[in-house]
């Protein structure tokens, strides 16, 4: 167990290297001169020379990178152009709005998708079956942040039921901050149930062909139990895997979601960045949500060897 | 003899393919998927026959006007007629997901075979590619969208960066296993030069799963697509397209909800008909892969 985690832990440690690395380079994709990109149009010489000194953009590039993975082992992710304030301090604060809609939307989506795929195995071939993967199938083709407006149309505008957007803190009023994250989760978590039923099903499919499934029920065992203990417990590594699969979607449909419904989250801070060209904001929320996704893909691992004996001791 | 040898094979590769199409035909998933596929290709090649008005063409006398006769699907803020725009978007959108699939299909067939094929190479490559996947797709498509600035031809070079290594991957587990077949063997015993058995023998057994892959990346281009407008950085307006088309009528979502309706549902059946032919094909050329392998 110790030598599987190192493992993991070394090879995680090298993509984080990459994706900084990746980040880093990300501003020499920008065509031309970054300062005249940044500044308005008309700006003195003297103003983008400030500019080119702010992103160190007058040093060689030895020089550049290292400032960067000084300031980056400090925590520092440079001075945002457009906020007047450290890139760090600024997504710091949006974190948890952006961490708690993806975390509603994935709590949706696993139980739902979970159920309806256990659902459908159980009655595979019937009408009950066919009908959850034809909704699964639609659910997989209609792109999230549609369905948010749809969502604003039908519950905002015409029945009036929830907010249309915006923002209430859950330390001033747990049930203005459930109402303002409902649509936004709901929709973010709705489009991906779809894959989730889809690996359960199949998954449990193969389970429920096995001998041992078989054996179950040959000597009587309830049921609701061979489902849940015998089927369930060994479908579970795919449906991990996609989970794994999912929460990385779910972080990047979370930044459009923000967008939809108007919520402080770091998506808008990166959207809001990339209409003005604000590079520093954009290199420091996609590195930061890069590790994010990264911890999750260990956690991912983690949960492997909890599911699967083998991977523990293989 | 030879001759009649030699006919007898065509004759059986023909009855071969033939056996393939009669297995697609059979599929349902396939067969719905190609047509509403189609259905969608055709009414964008004839979009300019089809639609009613230029897509363009703006109308301040009839503006976020309600869907009438004339106007099957009303009218966006500069009185542009939506059905037009959805048409002439449709167009945009598929577009720009075949360069997509074209180049991914390019970039992650050229990368999974060299790191299949060139043992020395396969650990670089793959540890490279596992980087890119640390970020999620969409997150990565914006953020080089970003930063080349917001046009067609960048959009669709951000969506295939962001493709590409899972593309490489599929192609390079694939060859993994054809690599180690006889008939690969029999071809290195018969002489052939590395290239030759890398595109003859390798590749050309390798492909299946790739055109599985390359199906349901078209689809996943157009959901991307819709979302790199949407927020700005796809194809600039007043170019339609279906993600331009929502944009504008986000702003309208109360008094004219019908702009941002038609794009979404052009886009559902688009996809939806993408992920069929998608569920089809993986049940008739690869059996093995399951539901959800696609990431």
């Amino acid at each position: 167990m110790a030598g599987f985690l190192l493992n993991r832990l070394v090879s995680a440690a090298l993509v984080l290297l990459f994706v900084s690395l990746a980040t880093f380079a990300l501003i020499w994709l920008v065509p031309g001169d970054v300062a005249s990109q940044i500044a308005d149009p008309g700006a003195s010489i003297e103003e983008l020379e400030r500019i080119r000194r702010r992103l160190n953009l007058d040093q060689p590039w030895h020089l550049q990178m290292l400032s960067w993975y000084g300031n980056l082992l400090r925590g520092d992710l440079g001075q945002s152009f457009l906020l007047n304030r450290g890139v760090t301090e600024a997504i710091i604060e949006r974190l948890p709005v952006t961490l708690s809609l993806t975390l509603l939307a994935l709590v949706i989506a696993v139980t739902l998708g979970v159920a309806a795929g256990i659902l459908a195995a159980v009655r595979h071939g019937t009408w009950t079956d066919q009908g959850i993967m034809a909704v699964a199938l639609v659910g997989l083709s209609i792109p999230d942040f549609w369905l948010g407006l749809v969502g604003i149309y039908v519950f905002a505008v015409a029945l009036g039921w929830l907010p249309s957007g915006g923002f209430v803190s859950f330390s001033q009023d747990a049930a203005g901050w459930a109402r303002s994250m409902a649509l936004p989760a709901l929709t973010l978590g709705l489009t991906q149930i779809g894959l989730i039923a889809r690996i359960t099903r199949s998954s449990m499919l193969e389970v429920l062909s096995q001998d041992y499934v078989r054996t179950a029920r040959a000597k009587g065992v309830l049921p609701f139990k061979v489902i849940a203990k015998h089927a369930f417990a060994n479908a579970l590594i795919p449906i991990i895997t996609v989970t794994g699969v999912i929460v990385g979607v779910l972080l990047g449909g979370a930044l459009v979601i923000e967008q939809v419904f108007s919520l402080p989250g770091v998506g808008r801070l990166i959207i809001g960045a990339v209409l003005r060209r604000d590079y520093p904001v954009i290199q420091g929320g996609l590195l930061l949500l890069a590790f994010i996704y990264v911890a999750v893909n260990i956690v991912v691992d983690l949960l492997y060897a909890w599911a699967d004996p083998r991977v523990r001791y293989g | 003899m030879a001759e009649s040898d030699a006919a007898t094979l065509e004759g059986l590769a023909q009855a071969e393919r033939f056996a393939l199409l009669r297995r697609f035909l059979a599929n349902r998933s396939f067969t719905i998927g190609f047509c509403l596929f189609l259905l969608v290709v055709l009414v964008a090649l004839s979009a300019d026959l089809v639609a009613p008005f230029d897509p363009l063409r703006n109308n301040f006398r009839y503006r976020l006007g309600e869907p009438n006769s004339v106007h099957l699907f009303g009218t966006d803020s500069f009185g542009r007629d939506i059905l037009s725009r959805v048409l002439h978007g449709s167009r945009v959108s598929l577009l720009i997901g075949l360069l997509v699939v074209l180049l991914t299909g390019f970039f992650g067939t050229l990368i999974g075979a060299v790191s299949g094929y060139v043992r020395r190479l396969d650990n670089l490559i793959m540890r490279v590619m596992d980087g890119f996947m640390a970020f999620p797709p969409i997150l990565l498509a914006i953020a080089i969208g970003a930063v080349l600035g917001p046009s067609l031809m960048n959009a669709v070079i951000a969506l295939t960066i962001a493709y590409t290594p899972r593309t490489a991957r599929i192609v390079r587990a694939a060859v993994l296993v054809v690599r180690e077949a006889e008939y690969v063997e029999a071809a290195r015993a018969l002489g052939a030069g590395h290239a030759r058995i890398l595109v003859r023998h390798i590749l050309a057994n390798s492909m299946a799963p790739l055109v599985v892959q390359l199906t349901f990346i078209f689809a996943l281009s157009i959901l991307a697509e819709a979302v790199l407008s949407f927020i700005g950085v796809g194809p600039p307006p007043p170019t339609p397209t279906f993600g331009n088309i929502i944009a504008d009528g986000r702003n309208y979502i109360a008094e004219a909800p019908w702009i941002t309706i038609w794009p979404g549902i052009a886009i559902m059946v688009t996809v939806l008909g993408l992920n069929l032919m998608g569920d089809g094909l993986r049940d008739v050329l690869d059996p093995k892969l399951k539901d959800g392998t696609r990431s």
